[in-house]
């Protein structure tokens, strides 16, 4: 127990090294480029028609104080780290006075909806792919499957989301290609909403997948290759052991932990890919937010897109390094 | 070096793929330096001409030859690929090499923080670094900037195979014999990682590359500097499909779909190469 608690520990900690990394490049990005971003906003915004010298002073003066230039470096730092700490990142400059808290909360459950479902199936198909082609080297269709998911890996989310809502949406247009769920819908626990937020993330889901098959399929191939060799199941062959429980709980259960050690790694990557996705989609979630905030020169919801996506991948990591001692009794019994 | 080049190619079927793929894309790259138009300029030929002779790959909506467009593209889509690699090949070497050596403390705290590199989404701190430079965004401040991010997880490659070089006997011997951390680090260490730190280059051009397409596409580097995210940029906003001008966008796609699985391909089997066992396999099969 004390190792687990140890474990526990460690994990924390690196949670919380994760978020403070993350939240001071963020610090420094805004901070540290040679460009004056309330200059900027306010001779954008004054370019179009003339505006009296006060609103200018005035719109300086608040312009100021959202990017937190107020104060000496210390005191702006301070300031920068509490309103990430509170959630709040003031109200959003395009869609003016909704807190961009609020427009974030609306957008997160389509995201994580999107993203569990995709890196779920992504991880558990590429990997039982990955081992049944590492165990039965043999099979020509298993080495069809490897060449056909290998040759989407290499390829980025967007040109592959882009081609299939190029082949789905023009060529044979079967499937819906934009939003998340059909128009004027009205937003309700009942079969036919379900039915269409389900027709829409059918496009988003399989580019995700597609994509990220490859990674999983060919770890997972050559750690099941090199198990297959060591001694333990050799004795399990020789004593007799049906093929398939080898497979199951003597090659695959061993080849699965560095394979969950790797999903709480590239969820980064993951999240970065649905961003993409999302836009090219146009679906409703945090990284079609992104863009349009970028779009509309809306400084406060970058920011706090940013924020909050980085403490989001970071907590994941964390729950999938708590759920890790399920899969390894070893970490609890040291 | 040749030697192996020539082994490479003659028994390792990837490996040929992959440069013949590769020496395509760098043939395009090249024949920019002989491009009869200058990138910038636009209306230098008749618009929306679909492929055909002196026009190989068209001619878009804003008056470029689409073929001189893209050798353009592809050699400053290349570049940027390189210069990222290159760039955060230091890192990762300088990182990878200390941790591995130092161990105890100084590699727990490097490895903590490379940790950290490597869960963090990059691709919300890219957008807001573009959103902050604005104009000023240029093509060598995203390279930098995506160097910057990009290095942690080859530092961890790295690292794992200096902690084994730690422990091998030559390097007690140059411990002995008086030679300084970066001595050994530069001297010793560095020519038994090289091999990797190839591999993991070609993966790291895919890798900057692809999230350079995604940002020009999205609009969030220099629009004026011709890269292929910037062509696919300009086509979508002339909404070259509805119109029916493919060609425009086609071609890009096709190239750097190309490039990547050349690189693609060069990492895995240089892999293959550098692993003892996967290779005995490939000569006994």
């Amino acid at each position: 127990m004390r190792a687990y608690s140890l474990y526990l520990f460690r994990r924390l900690v690196q949670f919380v090294l994760v978020v403070f990394i993350g939240v001071n490049i963020a610090y420094v990005v805004t901070h540290a480029t040679p460009i004056d971003p309330v200059e900027q906003t306010v001779s954008a915004a004054t370019s179009f028609g003339s505006t009296s010298p006060e609103a200018i002073a005035m719109m300086r003066q608040s312009l100021r104080e959202l990017y937190g230039l107020e104060g000496g470096p210390l005191q702006q730092y301070a300031a920068f780290w509490k309103r990430v700490a509170v959630g709040d990142f003031g109200p959003s400059l395009s869609a003016f006075p909704t807190p961009v808290s609020q427009l974030i909360a609306r957008a997160i459950p389509w995201t994580a909806g999107l993203l569990t479902v995709s890196t779920l199936l992504t991880w558990v198909i590429g990997n039982l792919l990955g081992g049944l082609a590492g165990y039965y080297r043999r099979s020509a269709l298993l080495r069809f499957a490897g060449i056909l998911t290998m040759g989407f890996h290499p390829i980025p989310y967007y040109i592959v989301a882009f081609v299939l809502l190029i082949v789905f949406g023009y060529v044979w247009p079967v499937l819906p290609i934009t939003g998340g769920a059909e128009m004027n819908l009205a937003q309700a626990f009942d079969t036919t909403y379900a039915g269409s937020v389900l027709v829409h993330s059918i496009l988003p889901v399989a580019s995700l997948v597609l994509v990220g098959l490859g990674g999983w399929f060919m770890g997972m191939r050559s750690l099941v290759s090199n198990i297959v060799s060591e001694d333990y199941v050799l004795y399990a062959e020789l004593a007799g052991v049906d093929r398939r429980r080898i497979l199951t709980s003597y090659v695959m259960r061993n080849a699965l932990l560095p394979q969950v050690t790797g999903l709480a790694m590239s969820l980064g990557a993951i999240f970065n890919g649905a961003i993409i996705t999302e836009q090219v989609f146009g679906y409703p979630g945090i990284g079609f937010l992104l863009v349009g905030a970028v779009h509309a020169g809306d400084y406060s919801l970058v920011l706090g897109v940013t924020a909050v996506s980085i403490v989001a991948v970071s907590a994941a990591v964390l729950l999938i390094d708590l759920l890790y001692p399920l899969l390894d009794p070893r970490v609890k019994a040291q | 070096m040749l030697k192996i080049l020539r082994d490479l190619l003659r028994y390792n079927r990837e490996f040929a793929a992959g440069v013949a793929l590769l020496s395509f894309v760098v043939l395009v790259a090249a024949a920019s330096f002989f491009s009869p138009y200058p990138a910038a300029d636009s209306f230098v030929v008749p618009p929306d001409l679909p492929p055909s002779w002196p026009h190989v790959l068209g001619t878009n909506s804003r008056g470029q030859d689409v073929f001189w467009q893209l050798s353009f593209a592809i050699r400053n889509t290349l570049l940027f690929g390189f210069s990222v690699a290159i760039l955060s090949r230091i890192i990762s070497l300088v990182v990878g090499l200390v941790a591995g050596y130092a161990g105890g403390m100084v590699d727990r705290v490097l490895m903590s923080i490379n940790d950290s590199f490597i869960v963090i989404p990059l691709f919300p701190i890219l957008v807001l670094f573009y959103f902050v430079m604005r104009e000023r965004m240029s093509w060598a401040w995203l390279a930098l900037a995506m160097a910057a991010l990009g290095w942690a997880y080859d530092a961890r490659l790295i690292r794992s195979v200096a902690l084994s070089l730690r422990t091998r006997e030559f390097t007690q011997t140059s411990i002995f014999s008086g030679m300084s951390m970066r001595q050994i680090l530069v001297e010793e260490h560095l020519p038994y990682v090289l091999p990797i730190v190839f591999s993991t280059t070609m993966n790291n051009i895919n890798w900057s590359i692809g999230l350079e397409v995604t940002l020009s596409v999205l609009g969030f580097t220099n629009v004026d500097t011709p890269t292929i995210g910037m062509m696919i940029y300009w086509a979508n906003q002339h909404t070259a499909l509805v119109a029916g001008i493919w060609w425009w966008i086609a071609f890009p796609v096709a190239l750097v779909v190309m490039t990547f699985i050349g690189l693609f391909l060069l990492a895995v089997s240089m892999n293959e190469y550098i692993d003892p066992r996967s290779r005995l396999a490939r000569m006994g099969a």
